[in-house]
């Protein structure tokens, strides 16, 4: 058998269905690999060496007793530590978690479980999810696979890091503004970012909960969309779900054919600040997709130029009071010297246990939900809001899909944009306005930069609960370019430690 | 826009309950400044009649059956806990002492 850390879910299901391989098999081939590799990468937080194996054994057994397994039983995952599993460390990235150990399984991981995915591990994130880089760990900063000086992206970076680096075919994240799709496109792979409500978001600890989202990792579109499938559903512990089928995400991503789909370029996001790589693979993107059928026009978004701003008061308006549990008295962090009141204990409690970046957000949503500001910044930002998803339903009158680069630069340098948080936040530039919309959007990659030879994704959005439709034109796109490449982007990333 | 000074952060720490130390309320305040200025840019945008729009899926009132189920468990949720005493969190004072 070749190096089962270079197949493709897809693939790994083939083998393990024949029993070619068995699931400890491929479970022991990707720990090997994150406990030889990871200490370059650093994207695990917490590696279950142990319950991997259980887990492996556990559909080995059911396999061998011909009981039904789902198509992925067996194939190996790397979760975002902001999902609860039982039993196993969940900190957020954040020192004010760190101990805390979830009595129960986010509905997530459920769904991975009863799936019988195997989860290897927990990765590394910006802290409860805020930043673009991972460097906002409170542990330690994720390294880029493509070249370890750089950025894996933000803040899913564990997943997309270790997802990248061959650690695992699969992977999890959550994207509030782009947390999933910007991290895949500076990693060379896929990321989607379902529906909101598509998805379950019990026991993912919030962020700002009207735009948080869980959704798949992959390096291929078929792999990201059968793990939608797995992941995705109506739940009754989560009010905001909905109760509708999922959608066809899996034929989608097969049909590779996008002859007579009408897709939009927004006019909005590319242009003057925009780095001419990503451009110009862009628009090599178009001419393709022009050249496989495709009608393709550009639309004017004209409220997306607010969507940062109206980003940039909404999420931590949200997370301010979202994050108002950590109060030091149920869970992870307390600090008291037993003389403290209980005020003061909460206090210096939060001052220790949140980063700087944690901080800067509660204090700006403090300030926007405070009396004498909350008409003009957070509830003028929820009418804003109002009008850019009005305007993108209103191009899915005229289109069918909307597409822009997914994030205006490649992967920059650790540590280039730590102490400037507003270029931080322009990382998230087009991935925003499809979050406020709740409307799907994913990322898949279209090529190297010129300048730099580092990955390039496109962004592709759907209407809401027409996640089908990005699958379906992703496929396509990863088909060709495939073809053309003779193999997949992410085939020709550097080796690690010279043992790829 | 109007300028972020230290004491409007300190402020806004207070009511956030974050122990911040002094000697960064002036890096928070320029940091907040530079975030608040860049964000008041939703006021140029004519809302007239707008509705807000808080989430995107237009739900509301959500319900299921009101069953009883099986919670969880006490010993594991007490385990994380910084500090207990019967089977019960124990926190700080909540009241002064007089």
């Amino acid at each position: 058998m070749s190096d089962l850390t270079k197949l493709s879910a897809v693939e790994l299901s083939g083998e393990l269905s024949k029993g070619s391989v068995s699931a400890v098999e491929v479970t022991k081939a990707h720990l090997d690999r994150i406990n030889s590799l990871d200490k370059s990468v650093q994207s695990f937080l917490h590696v279950d060496n142990a319950g991997a194996l259980k887990q492996a054994e556990e559909v080995d057994k059911n396999r061998k007793e011909n009981k039904k397994v789902s198509a992925l039983a067996g194939v190996p995952l790397a979760l975002k530590d902001v999902l609860t599993q039982k039993g196993i460390p969940t900190t957020c990235g954040s020192k004010i978690l760190e101990g805390w150990i979830p009595p129960y399984d986010s509905t997530v991981v459920k769904n991975l479980k009863n799936a019988g995915i195997v989860i290897l591990g927990k990765t590394n994130m910006d802290e409860f999810a805020m930043g673009s880089s991972t460097e906002n760990s409170a542990y330690f900063p994720t390294k880029n696979p493509w070249d370890l000086t750089k950025i894996p992206g933000g803040s899913s970076g564990g997943s997309s890091a270790a997802v990248s680096a061959f650690f695992a075919p699969l992977g999890i994240g959550t994207d509030t503004g782009g947390s999933i799709r910007q991290p895949a496109a500076v990693t060379g792979i896929v990321g989607a970012k379902p529906s909101y409500g598509g998805v379950s978001r019990f026991g993912l600890v919030a962020f700002a909960s009207s735009l948080d989202q869980a959704g798949p990792f992959a390096r291929t579109v078929l792999d990201c969309a059968m793990l939608h499938e797995v992941m995705a559903g109506h739940d009754p512990l989560d009010s905001t779900s909905i109760n509708q089928p999922v959608p066809d995400v899996v034929k989608a991503a097969q049909l590779q054919d996008v002859k007579g789909m009408k897709i939009g370029i927004i006019k909005e996001l590319g242009g003057d600040g925009w780095q001419n790589g990503v451009l110009n693979r862009f628009n090599e993107s178009v001419e393709l997709l022009k050249s496989m059928g495709a009608q393709v026009k550009e639309i004017s978004i004209p409220h997306s130029l607010y969507a940062l701003a109206t980003y940039y008061l909404i999420a931590p308006s949200e997370a301010s009071s979202n994050l108002a549990r950590f109060d030091g008295m149920r869970y992870g962090l307390r600090v008291d010297d037993g003389n403290l009141s209980a005020e003061e204990v909460m206090n210096k409690t939060r001052e220790k246990g949140f980063g700087k970046e944690v901080k800067r957000r509660i204090m700006i949503g403090t300030y926007a939900l405070s009396s004498g500001y909350y008409d003009a910044y957070y509830a003028q930002a929820q009418k804003v809001r109002a009008l850019i998803a009005q305007d993108l339903t209103n191009a899915f009158k005229e289109v069918d899909v909307l597409i822009s680069p997914t994030s205006p630069t490649t992967a920059w340098g650790l540590g280039e944009r730590v102490n400037d948080p507003m270029a931080m936040y322009l990382a998230d530039l087009a991935t925003l306005p499809p979050s406020l919309a709740g409307i799907p959007a994913m990322s898949v990659p279209i090529g190297l930069a010129d300048e730099d030879k580092l990955p390039v994704g496109l962004q592709i959005i759907a209407p809401f609960m027409n996640d089908d439709r990005m699958y379906r034109v992703g496929g396509a796109i990863e088909a060709s370019l495939k073809t053309k490449w003779n193999g997949l982007l992410i085939d020709q990333a550097p080796a690690l430690g010279g043992a790829k | 826009m109007s300028r972020i000074t230290r004491e409007e952060v300190a402020k806004l720490a207070e009511l956030a309950r974050l122990d911040l130390p002094e000697s960064e309320l002036d890096e928070y305040a320029k940091q907040l400044e530079i975030i608040l200025e860049s964000v008041a840019k939703v006021g140029e945008v004519s809302t007239k009649d707008v509705k807000p729009m808080s989430h995107a899926t237009g739900l509301v009132n959500v319900f299921r059956e009101d069953v009883t189920k099986e919670s969880l468990s006490r010993d594991e949720i007490l385990r994380s806990a910084p500090a207990t005493e019967d089977d019960r969190f124990r926190v700080p004072r909540i009241l002064d002492e007089e």
